[in-house]
Order: C-alpha cells, then structure tokens, then sequence
C-alpha cells in the first residue's frame, strides 16, 4: 500500500528548540535572582533588574516558557505515534506554537516591568491572560482532534495525562484570573482576601499538580517504555493511578494555608487528600521505575534513560516530601522558610527538568532525521553537572529551611524569643551562595545540551530531513489490552 | 469495575475528556463554594473602611514591586508567631485586599502588624536602601519610588472599579482622591500603606478610640 501520510515533526522541532532556549533564560534569570538574595547590590537600583520584580520571570520562564514548550512539543510528537496518525490541524498547531512564544514574550518583558496581578505563577496581567485561554483552548482542539484522527483504536496512557493537563490547567487557569480591568496595565482579581488566598492556592497547587506532574507524567508514560525498550510494568496499576491523581491533587491545595486565616476545616481536608496523594504518586513513580525491570544495564550506556530514572527517583522523593510537609506540625516548622525552595526544585530540577532533558535527549534525533544524538559524552556530562547541581542546591535549602524554622520557633524558658529574624538571615547566608553554585553548574549543563542539540541539529539547518511516514497498521479485529508505544 | 467497562472510557476520546473534567472539578467545587457562601458572613470589623486613596496607591505599588515574594502578611495562629509579629491575623483583615497578599516565603519578617513600629523617616531610608539602617539586610534598595509622582485620575480609576466589585467607595471619597494624593510620590503612598498595616484593626484590646474623621482605616 503506498504510504502518503507523514508525521508532522516540524512544529515538534519549533518546540524542541523553543524549549531549550527557554530553559537557558529562565534558568539564567534564577541564577541572577539567588546572586541578589546573597549580593543585594546586583539590582543597581534599576526597578526592572530587583530580585522582586524578576522572580516571576524566573518562574514564569522554567514552568511556562521551557516546562511548557517541552509538554506542547512531546505531547504533539506522542499523539501522533501513539495514534500512528498525522497532527490534525496542522495550521492551528502552528498557531499554539507562535502563540505560546507570544505569550512568554510578552509575560517576560511585562512582568519586570511591574506589570502584574501578584498571584504567584499567574502573574501576567488580563491581555497576556486572555491570549493564553485562546492559545490554550486551540492546543486542546488541536489535542483531541489528533486523537479522534488516530489509527489504533486503543488511547494510550501518555495520552490520558496530556488530556488531564490540557482540560485541567485550562479551567485552573480561567477561573484563577477572572479580574476586572482598570487600564491596559492593571486589573483587581473579583475575588478579595479569603477566597482569592483559597482560589489562588487551588490554582498554585494544582499548576503543579497537572502542569508540572500530570503533563510530565504523559511524557514519562511515552518516553520511560520507549528509552527502557519494552512494555509498561503494569498498564491497570497505571489506570487505578491515573483516576486517583487526577481526582485527590484537586482537594489538596488548602496545604499551603495552614494556620492561616483560612477556614479550619479547609485546612484539615487539605492535609487529609495531600497524604492520600502520596499513593497515586508513589504508584506512578513505581510503575515508570519497575518498566525498567529487566533492562536495567542500559543505564550504563544510556544517559537519556539515566536522566528518566533519576527523575522518577526524585518524582517520588518530592512528593514523599510534600505529602509530609502538608502534616500541620510539619508545616509549622517548614511554611514560610526555604524548605519550601528546596522542595520545589527538588520537584522540578530533579523531577520536570530531568523527565525533560531525558525526553528530550529521546526525541530530538528522531525528530532531527540523526541516528543519535551529536555527542553522548556531552550528555553525560550534562547528566552530572545537573546531578551535582541539584543536590548542592535542594542540599543548601534545606539546611537553610531548617535553620529558619528551629530559630523562629526557639524560644527562652520565660516564653520570650531567642532569636530575632535578622540572626536567622545571617545564620542562612553562606547556604545562599551554596545554592548559588549549585545554579551555576546546573546552568552549565544546559549550555552543554544547547551545544549537543545544535550539533544534533546540523541535518535540520541544511533542509536534509526526510520526514517520517506514518506506519498505517493493517486493521485489527480486537487489540488487547495495550498496544506498544510506536517506533519511530 | 471489570476492565471491559474501562475499556469503553479508553476508547472513546470524548468520553475520557467529559470524565476527566468532572473527576478534576470535584475537589475544587468542594472547598471553594462554601468559602463563596461564607465570605458574604465575613464582615470588615467596625472603623475597618476601604483603603484611602494614599494607601490605595500604596498597597498597588506593594503589589507592583512584587514585595510579597518576600515579605508575608498573615500571622499563624502559632505562639511563636504571635510573640514576634502580633495578633494572629483574621480573616475580616484582608476583606478590602485584592489581592490577597498573604504571601508564601518570610526572606524578610512579616509585615501583616508593622504599621507604627518604625518611623515614616526609617522606613524612607529603609526604602532608600536598607542598609543604611539594617547593616545585613539582604533587601533591595527601591530609591526610585522617591522621584515618581502620583496620577490622580489613575487612582479616581481604580477606586471606580474597585467600587464595582463590591468595596464601598462614595461619590465624595472617589472626588477627594487628588487632594489626597497632590504632591505626594510612590514612596510616600507605600509607607502610608505600610503604616496602616494591621494597627487599626487588630482583633484584641487595647480597643482604639473611635474615629469619626475618616482617615480611612487600613484593613
């Protein structure tokens, strides 16, 4: 049967690229920010280079910038290989992909500009928030109707978690920004005090939980069994798993108000669903670790598939840690301190980042027309430049966390404070310039990918790739239960 | 639940995305619609009025230059917290705050009580650049507030709207607003808005004398 169908890689190419560059700036904006919080001199009384007004840069950039450029890319490159059909609405991809970088554009040049609406990852203001529900709404169109175009009537599991991080990040992320407009610049959200801290941490929350986990999730479920080489460990286990994430992340938002002005009964209900969450989340990590059963000697000579492994050992790592840190005892000690730093980027340096980089390192020679990537020693130095980076950095914030928790706490027999909060600041110090460090080899890594990709890339500049054709499979009466995830 | 009934949902995309949405909207229908019906029992305290339009423009410069990255405004209901910073803060504080500015990380103390625990001169310097006053601060200095001076129809705007959804500003509060703010630059707004932070309205005695001129009590 002459095949004239092809994937569509192109636009899995712009994010690819996208993403890599997005990595670097926001990555560089966070080494900039922790050098203010250890060197306060380096904003040189310039309003746009303050440490507060370029946070949200940094996050907005690693989370929405480089994390989303990443899940729109591999989510477009695992539809159409698991469905073994074409991207449906090849013009409209197109469309989410510039509109994206619009959009990160447009937040990263406003935000430091002071332009914000203050709630923590949804700074941009209603303009960018309006062109993001449109963009959004066109990658979930482009989403679903790839999938109704598929081939293989089974709906693979990576496809489950990029429908739930679509869907889900789009209602968050709507209802979070209802604000009403004063000018172009400035908005007040129609929320006020108690329900805007409650609705904003609904949103903050489960912005971790469906674009930083569920969304990476899709990727782990398409690129684990792809790099490991053979079928998923247990594909009920990932059904039981993917319903129980999906469900129990929503209630647990209230764990980032405890003792706080927010309803008593919120909070308890809160911290009740964030230990439950430890189940889905252990299950997910356990089902992406146990596929590598069997195939475990490919780490040596695989760092795509090291980057995979490591980040399913910090997945669970961190949401171990998180399910502890929502125990209102734990909570006292760690709300309000670094811990929070270090658990976060023991979330997303280890878990998203590497998830990430791993997928990436899969994709990109495929997507590239290479056989493999330009240069494997970069690749493991990239792997232990991050490593290194990492637990320098988590290791530095939570000893930094820690000591700001028992110092605030510390009190003299007579019930008066021991310390005041300037001793605590002084204590923690030499942790910041730790950290500091930690950043900058985390950073060099993703110089040394940039290199490797660009190298990797040389067949794409030249205009030599040939596209991929789809295998259009003979039809099947019955596929049970799972079919393997496509080469290609 | 036998998987052949799993199967229907993981074969039919539409299907898999109504369960999806609705899988991921209870929890959030569940702990935020009482805290809607609840929010109309929660009341400013008496002598709590909206922000004056000042402090207004202060609190907007507060939100602008991102100083709740650093710097909470919610004291725990934690001895430990209420002996540094005060009374632990109640939910009718922040019914005039949009946002919330609760925050989520102390680099700096909590600001939720500061109103009056330092001079509008130390907190002029301070702004200038902290060192000057606090020799180890890790804050950025935040000197050009000094030179910006303040737009009186902005702030008339913002009152507008904000009396839109719900904040109750009168005709003649909205008319007073450039008398308020003549001369008067971000720096002076925002350590107006800091000195009202938390000293008009806090929960135990001493009880405030009543105040019938109407400077506008900060929530």
């Amino acid at each position: 049967m002459p095949n004239t169908e092809y994937y569509n890689d192109k636009v899995v190419r712009q994010f690819l690229l996208a993403s890599s560059v997005w990595g670097i700036v926001g990555m560089t904006i966070g080494l900039y920010a922790a050098a203010e919080l250890m060197w306060p001199g380096l904003n040189l009384d310039i309003p746009w280079m303050t440490f507060s007004r370029i946070r949200p840069d940094h996050t907005f950039g690693v989370i929405f910038a480089f994390g989303g450029s990443a899940l729109m890319g591999t989510c477009y490159y695992v539809v159409q290989r698991t469905g073994h059909a074409r991207l449906a609405l090849g013009r409209l991809a197109g469309f989410t992909f510039w509109g994206w970088q619009l959009i990160c554009i447009l937040a990263m040049v406003t935000m430091p500009l002071g332009l914000t609406q203050s709630k923590e990852y949804a700074e941009p203001e209603w303009f960018i928030d309006i062109l993001i529900a449109v963009v959004w709404v066109s990658f979930g169109v482009v989403f679903f109707a790839s999938l109704t175009r598929r081939r293989i009537k089974h709906i693979y599991v990576a496809n489950w978690y990029y429908g739930a991080f679509i869907i889900a990040v789009g209602l968050l992320h709507i209802v979070n920004n209802l604000a009403l407009p004063v000018s172009l610049w400035k908005s007040y959200p129609i929320y006020s005090g108690v329900v805007d801290a409650m609705v904003q941490w609904w949103y903050g929350h489960n912005a971790v939980a469906f674009f930083l986990t569920a969304g990476f999730l899709g990727m782990m479920y398409y690129f684990v069994p792809r790099q490991a080489q053979q079928p998923l460990w247990s594909y009920r286990f990932s059904i039981v798993n993917f319903w129980a994430l999906i469900s129990v992340y929503m209630w647990a938002g209230s764990h980032h108000l405890m003792y706080t002005a927010l309803p008593d009964w919120v909070q308890s209900v809160g911290m009740a669903f964030s230990l439950i969450l430890l189940m889905p989340s252990w299950g997910s990590a356990a089902n992406g670790l146990l596929t590598f059963n069997g195939s475990w000697h490919r780490l040596k000579n695989d760092p795509a598939a090291k980057f995979m492994v490591m980040a399913l050992v910090f997945y669970a790592a961190a949401t171990f840690e998180g399910s502890m840190m929502a125990i209102k005892t734990v909570n006292s000690l760690s709300h309000y301190t670094d811990w929070t730093i270090a658990h976060v980027h023991s979330g997303s340096l280890g878990w998203v980042a590497m998830i990430t980089i791993g997928s990436l390192y899969a994709m990109a020679p495929r997507a590239l027309g290479r056989p493999a990537m330009h240069s494997q020693r970069g690749m493991e130095l990239h792997f232990w430049l991050h490593m290194a980076g990492i637990l320098l950095y988590v290791g530095a914030m939570w000893t930094a966390g820690v000591t700001e928790g028992l110092m605030w706490r510390a009190t003299q027999p007579d019930g008066a404070l021991t310390y005041g909060f300037l001793d605590s600041l002084i204590a923690i110090k030499p942790m910041y310039l730790i950290r500091w460090m930690g950043g900058v080899l985390i950073l060099s890594g993703m110089w040394v990918m940039a290199w490797n990709l660009w190298h990797t890339a040389a067949d794409a500049r030249a205009r030599l790739i040939k596209p991929i054709a789809v295998p259009i499979p003979e039809p099947l009466p019955h596929q049970v239960p799972a079919p393997l995830p496509a080469a290609g | 639940m036998a998987y052949k009934h799993f199967e229907a949902i993981e074969k039919h995309a539409g299907l898999l995305g109504i369960l999806i949405a609705i899988f991921v909207s209870i929890g959030g229908l569940a702990e935020i619609t009482p805290l809607f019906m609840e929010a109309h029992a929660v009341k400013a305290p008496a002598g709590v009025e909206p922000y004056d339009p000042l402090r207004l423009i202060g609190r907007d410069v507060y939100v602008r230059e991102g100083c709740y990255l650093c710097h909470s405004q919610m004291i725990r209901a934690l001895r430990f917290e209420t002996e540094r910073y005060g009374h632990f803060s109640t939910a009718e504080e922040s019914v005039y705050d949009r946002p919330f500015q609760w925050g989520s990380k102390r680099t700096g103390p909590d600001l939720a009580r500061v109103g009056g625990k330092y001079s509008d001169q130390w907190q002029r310097l301070h702004l200038m650049n902290p060192r000057q006053v606090v020799a180890q601060s890790n804050m950025p200095g935040y000197p050009w507030l000094a030179s910006r001076k303040l737009d009186a129809t902005d702030i008339q705007a913002r009152m507008r709207t904000l009396r839109r959804l719900g904040d109750p500003y009168s005709d003649t509060d909205i008319a007073g607003a450039p008398a308020a703010v003549a001369g008067k630059t971000e720096m002076d707004a925002l350590i107006a808005y800091l000195q009202g932070l938390g000293i008009r309205n806090e929960p135990s005695p001493p009880t405030l004398p009543p105040d019938k001129t109407r400077q506008g009590g900060a929530p």
